[in-house]
């Protein structure tokens, strides 16, 4: 069984192709990183997957359940979670409060226009939990638009880790971030258990490299290669591609 | 005095006031305009749900307003009772809702507004061309107020305390509302759609129950409307309709539970009382608008509660400071 498979997947802009052909397998509790330079067509992978986009054609499996027809919003419900390039959280909220959404998501409370929502205990206890997870406990109540720029992006994490996903697929999770929180992001990723599958696109070749066990390479929308994070470092079309050289 | 309690406090007091309105004002004619100031409130708080709460605004709720208003009339017309009137005239404005939002919520920004637009004008060219049904420009009369438990409203004081209660009524739902987990899923769907959708919610659903409910409420205020008035003609459904139950929305403040009723009592308020003294009141008006755009982009409720704490905040490290500076000249 695979956790997540991408076969043929074609996906074109008014002509211009973005996702040509695209095959994708990855094992259940890997770590796989998606590497390519800008327009490789990673972000649009990752929106293809999600269900944002729909596929000219191809399909996708998660856990080998055909989900390409699947909308967008019920993908969360079989178990798959993301994270944004650019961050995309609810700034007029606080921290805890962002967490609390992501877990309402997945309840059959969301519907609920009778109760009050503060008086959600369990939800409550649970995005705390989420929050330790992330370090960010301490500071749940603070306004979101008081936080720092790492710690956003650890707000993200939590939200995907709080709907306890089987894939987590996170897009460039250490882009815009100090040495220090980049650290503190690479712990928190290390310390993710073994039954969620992680699909990473990052440009951060120090710290991705360090998190990959395979590596697909990306060019033009086309898989150049995949392989073991040897095999890729050492293939001379990761530099051609990657470096230009 | 904690924050809470001086929120209990100020809405005990306010309770109290609207309770013994009639008492007080005892004039009949501004007994009148405070049952509109309740009505539009209520149509207000109901647009509101989807321009404060949802992102989404809509320039076709008149539509909705009239349809309620329309159904009403004409069923009170026809010769049926006030309850099967009432009833068939929520039931078609749900229905009308469910039209609007399936056809509307197709789009977001200005694209919803259009299309809210022209479905608010559909309404009216129905009003106004269809005259076999509507009575066209003429209009249609409602004759008898309900009695409910046997109490007449015909008088000022009676329909004020009925519009008070439909009013209180509305207030309690939206508060409930907004601090669901519903009301939050709404709030979300306004802020950040696209991570709404991959955190698992039907935005699209979400939406459109927001429509209904809105819609819904919209409803109530027209029935309100023609019992209050006792007549409905196209001009309710008009665009312009429309626009001042916007403008009472931000105005007063979108997103928030006083700033509808705010906006709702200085619209109606300037159309009746500053009207009878000043001929170009829509002047005045339009003038206020632009000042409260101007100064208070957020609205009056929360532009005054700005100005508020600041004001407050700037007093107080005022008296602070002298205190500092002879604690820091007896310093070691």
């Amino acid at each position: 069984m695979t956790a997540l498979a991408v076969n043929a997947l074609c996906k074109s802009f008014e002509g211009l192709r973005v996702t040509a052909n695209v095959n994708l397998s990855v094992q259940p509790g890997e770590r796989r990183l998606i590497i390519g330079p800008n327009g490789a067509g990673k972000t649009t992978l990752f929106n293809l997957i999600t269900g944002e986009i729909a596929p000219d054609s191809g399909s996708i499996t998660l856990f080998d359940r055909d989900i390409t027809r699947v909308p967008s919003s019920h993908r969360a419900h079989f178990g798959m979670a993301r994270t944004y390039q650019i961050i995309t959280l609810f700034a007029h909220d606080t921290i805890l409060r962002n967490v609390t959404l992501a877990l309402l998501g997945l309840s059959p409370l969301r519907w609920n226009p009778l109760i009050d929502l503060d008086q959600q205990h369990d939800l409550v206890v649970r995005a705390h939990e989420a929050l330790v997870r992330v370090g960010l406990d301490h500071i749940a109540e603070r306004p979101l638009s008081q936080t720092s720029y790492g710690e956003r992006r650890r707000v993200e994490i939590a939200m995907a880790l709080a709907q306890n996903p089987k894939v987590l697929l996170l897009d460039e999770p250490f882009a815009g971030l100090s040495i220090d929180e980049r650290r503190d992001v690479q712990e928190l990723l290390r310390a993710i258990p073994r039954a969620v599958t992680i699909v990473m696109i990052e440009h951060n070749m120090d710290v991705a490299l360090d998190f990959a066990e395979r590596i697909t390479l990306l060019h033009f929308g086309e898989v150049i290669m995949e392989g073991t994070r040897a095999e890729v470092v050492a293939d001379p079309r990761t530099k051609e591609v990657y470096l230009g050289h | 005095m904690s924050w809470i309690n001086s929120r209990r406090v100020a809405i005990g007091v306010a309770l109290v006031l609207l309770a013994t309105l009639p008492v007080w004002i005892g004039n009949p004619y501004y007994i009148n305009v405070s049952s509109q100031i309740l009505l539009f409130a209520v149509f207000a708080l109901a647009l509101n749900v989807l321009v404060g709460y949802g992102g989404l605004v809509s320039l076709g709720h008149a539509g909705l307003f009239a349809m309620a208003g329309y159904t009403g009339a004409l069923m009170l017309d026809a010769g049926h009772g006030h309850f099967v009137a009432i009833l068939a005239a929520l039931v078609v404005t749900l229905a009308t809702s469910a039209v609007f939002g399936v056809l509307a919520l197709r789009s977001t920004g200005i694209g919803f507004l259009m299309i809210t637009l022209a479905l608010g004008q559909i309404v009216w060219g129905i009003a106004y061309r269809w005259a076999g049904l509507t009575n066209g420009d003429n209009g249609v009369n409602v004759t008898t107020r309900p009695a409910p438990l046997g109490i007449s409203l015909a008088s000022a004081d009676y329909f004020y305390y009925a519009t008070l209660v439909v009013f209180l009524i509305a207030v309690a739902t939206m508060a409930v509302f907004v601090r669901s987990p519903f009301g939050a899923a709404l709030r979300g769907t306004r802020d950040q759609a696209r991570r709404m959708n991959a955190l698992g919610y039907n935005v699209w659903l979400i939406r459109f129950l927001a429509f209904l409910f809105s819609g819904f409420w919209s409803g109530v205020a027209g029935l309100l409307f023609i019992y209050y008035n006792q007549f409905i003609s196209p001009q309710v459904s008009a665009l312009t309709t429309s626009a001042e139950a916007l403008l009472m929305v931000i105005s007063g403040g979108t997103a928030t539970l006083l700033g509808p009723i705010i906006g709702s009592a200085l619209v109606v308020i300037m159309k009746n009382v500053v009207s009878a003294y000043i001929e170009r009141w829509n002047l005045v008006l339009g003038v206020i608008f632009v000042l409260i755009i101007s100064f208070m982009p957020e609205g009056l409720v929360p532009g005054s509660v700005r100005l508020w704490r600041t004001g407050w905040q700037a007093l107080w490290s005022r008296l602070s400071a002298p205190a500092a500076r002879k604690t820091g000249e007896q310093g070691p």
